[in-house]
C-alpha cells in the first residue's frame, strides 16, 4: 500500500473519463424523453399507448411479416378494430410528419431505423440520407 | 432462515410457472389477428396471357411499361447497365431464340416483345436465394421480400429470363416524375415484377393489364388458371400458346400468343 494515492487519483480520472459523456449530456439538457406531438385527427392509437410505445417494433415487424410474406393487409387490434397494416397508410396518417414523430425518439434513444430509406409519402422523396451518416 | 432443496425448487417451479403466463397476458391484452382484405383476389395460379398479334398493330406502343414504372417508382437510370426493368420489350429474337432460324427476316428478329418475370411453377431464382427473400407464393406468384434482400444477385444470375434487375445505385434520385405511394427501393437490392400483389389485394388486376385496357388494346389477359371460367384459361384452350424457354423445365406462367 505505498501508492494509495496515485490510485485514488487513478481511479478519479478514470470515473471522471467514463461518466464524462452522461455529465455532458445532462449539461446540454439532453437528459428530458423527447415531446412528441400528438396527432390531431385520432384519439387512440391501434394498441393502447403504453404498448405502442414498449413494443411498436414487434408490432411493426409482425405488420411487415403478415403483409409481405403471408398477403394479410388487415390487423384486427384488441378492441376489434380493423386498420390497414401499413406505415405509410397507417401510421404516417395520424403522425403525420416522421421527422417529429419517429425520428425525433429514436434520435433520442440512438437507436437506428431505416424504414424510410423505401417507405414515403409522396411528397417526403428524398435522397437516402443513411449512408452519408447520421440518423435519418 | 435457510433454503431446502425442497422448497428451493417448489419455489422455482411458480416462478416459472408465474413467466410462462406474461406471453399469455401479452397475447390476450393485444389483438393477434391478421386477414385478407374483403375485396382481395383469390387465385389458385395466376397466370397472364399476351397477345402479340394484337400488341404489334400498336406500334412503340408502351403505355403498360409506363403505368408500371411510375406506379412502382421504377427509376430509370443514367447508365443502360444499371437500369431496373419490371416489364419492358425485348428483340423477338432475344425473347424466343429457339424460334428463329438463319432464314428469318431482320423485321421478325426485331420485333419488340414484351417481357417480365414468368412467375414459373419452378423458379430457380427462389432456389438459389440463400435468405428466402424471394419465395413462391401458394398462388403463383414469385414474391421479393426488400427487407430480407442482401444483394448477393445469385437470383439475377440464376433466372434465364433476366426479369430481374440490382439496383447498383441509389434508385431515389433517378425516379422520373411525380413518385407515389409505393416504397421505392434502396442501392444493393433485387427487384422485379410481382404481378402487382399489392394491387391484387385490393382486388385490382395487375397494372399493366388496365393499361392495356385502357388505350383499347386488350393484348394482356390476367387471370386465374385453377379456374376453367377465367379469360386466361379460355385463351389456353383455344389457341397454340408459347412459353419462353421451356426445356429448361422452369413452366413460366406468362403465356405468348405469337
Amino acid at each position: 500500500m505505498h501508492d494509495t494515492g496515485k490510485i485514488l487519483v487513478g481511479l478519479g480520472v478514470f470515473g471522471v473519463l467514463a461518466t464524462g459523456p452522461i455529465w455532458y449530456g445532462l449539461s446540454r439538457g439532453g437528459g428530458a424523453p423527447p415531446d412528441l406531438p400528438k396527432p390531431a385527427a385520432a384519439k387512440q392509437c391501434v394498441e393502447p399507448t403504453a404498448y405502442m410505445r414498449s413494443r411498436h417494433m414487434e408490432l411493426l415487424d409482425e405488420w411487415r411479416d403478415a403483409v409481405v410474406r403471408d398477403a394479410q393487409r388487415v390487423y384486427v387490434a384488441s378492441d376489434g378494430q380493423r386498420h390497414e397494416m401499413s406505415l405509410t397508410g397507417s401510421c404516417l396518417r395520424c403522425h403525420e410528419d416522421q421527422e417529429k414523430f419517429c425520428n425525433k425518439c429514436h434520435l433520442y434513444a440512438g437507436v437506428e431505423t431505416f424504414c424510410f430509406d423505401c417507405h414515403q409519402k409522396k411528397r417526403k422523396l428524398a435522397a437516402t440520407a443513411r449512408r452519408e451518416g447520421g440518423l435519418p | 432462515m435457510t433454503l431446502r432443496r425442497r422448497s428451493f425448487l417448489k419455489l422455482a417451479g411458480l416462478g416459472l410457472a408465474g413467466a410462462g403466463t406474461v406471453p399469455v397476458a401479452e397475447a390476450l391484452v393485444r389483438g393477434t389477428r391478421t386477414e385478407a382484405g374483403q375485396d382481395a383476389l383469390r387465385g389458385k395460379r395466376w397466370a397472364m396471357v399476351i397477345d402479340e398479334r394484337k400488341c404489334l398493330t400498336r406500334g412503340g406502343c408502351d403505355a403498360c411499361v409506363q403505368a408500371c414504372h411510375r406506379a412502382h417508382n421504377v427509376p430509370r437510370m443514367a447508365d443502360p447497365k444499371h437500369d431496373v426493368k419490371w416489364v419492358w420489350k425485348e428483340r423477338f429474337e432475344h425473347v424466343f431464340p429457339d424460334r428463329v432460324t438463319p432464314y428469318t427476316p431482320a423485321t421478325m428478329k426485331e420485333r419488340p416483345t414484351l417481357v417480365l418475370c414468368n412467375h414459373c411453377d419452378n423458379p430457380p431464382c427462389v432456389r438459389v436465394c440463400p435468405t428466402q427473400s424471394t419465395w413462391k407464393r401458394a398462388d403463383g406468384l414469385v414474391m421479393m421480400d426488400m427487407h430480407r434482400c442482401i444483394g448477393c444477385r445469385y437470383c439475377v444470375v440464376a433466372c434465364p429470363y433476366g426479369s430481374r434487375s440490382f439496383n447498383f445505385e441509389d434508385p431515389r434520385p433517378a425516379i422520373a416524375g411525380e413518385p407515389t405511394d409505393y416504397p421505392t427501393r434502396t442501392k444493393g437490392v433485387v427487384e422485379k415484377c410481382t404481378f402487382c400483389a399489392e394491387r391484387l389485394a385490393a382486388g385490382q388486376r395487375p397494372l399493366c393489364v388496365e393499361a392495356c385496357e385502357g388505350i383499347g388494346c386488350g393484348a394482356l389477359t390476367f387471370g386465374d388458371l385453377g379456374d376453367p371460367g377465367s379469360p386466361v384459361s379460355a385463351l389456353l384452350r383455344a389457341n397454340d400458346v408459347a412459353r419462353r424457354k421451356p426445356e429448361l423445365g422452369t413452366s413460366p406462367h406468362v403465356f405468348y400468343l405469337l
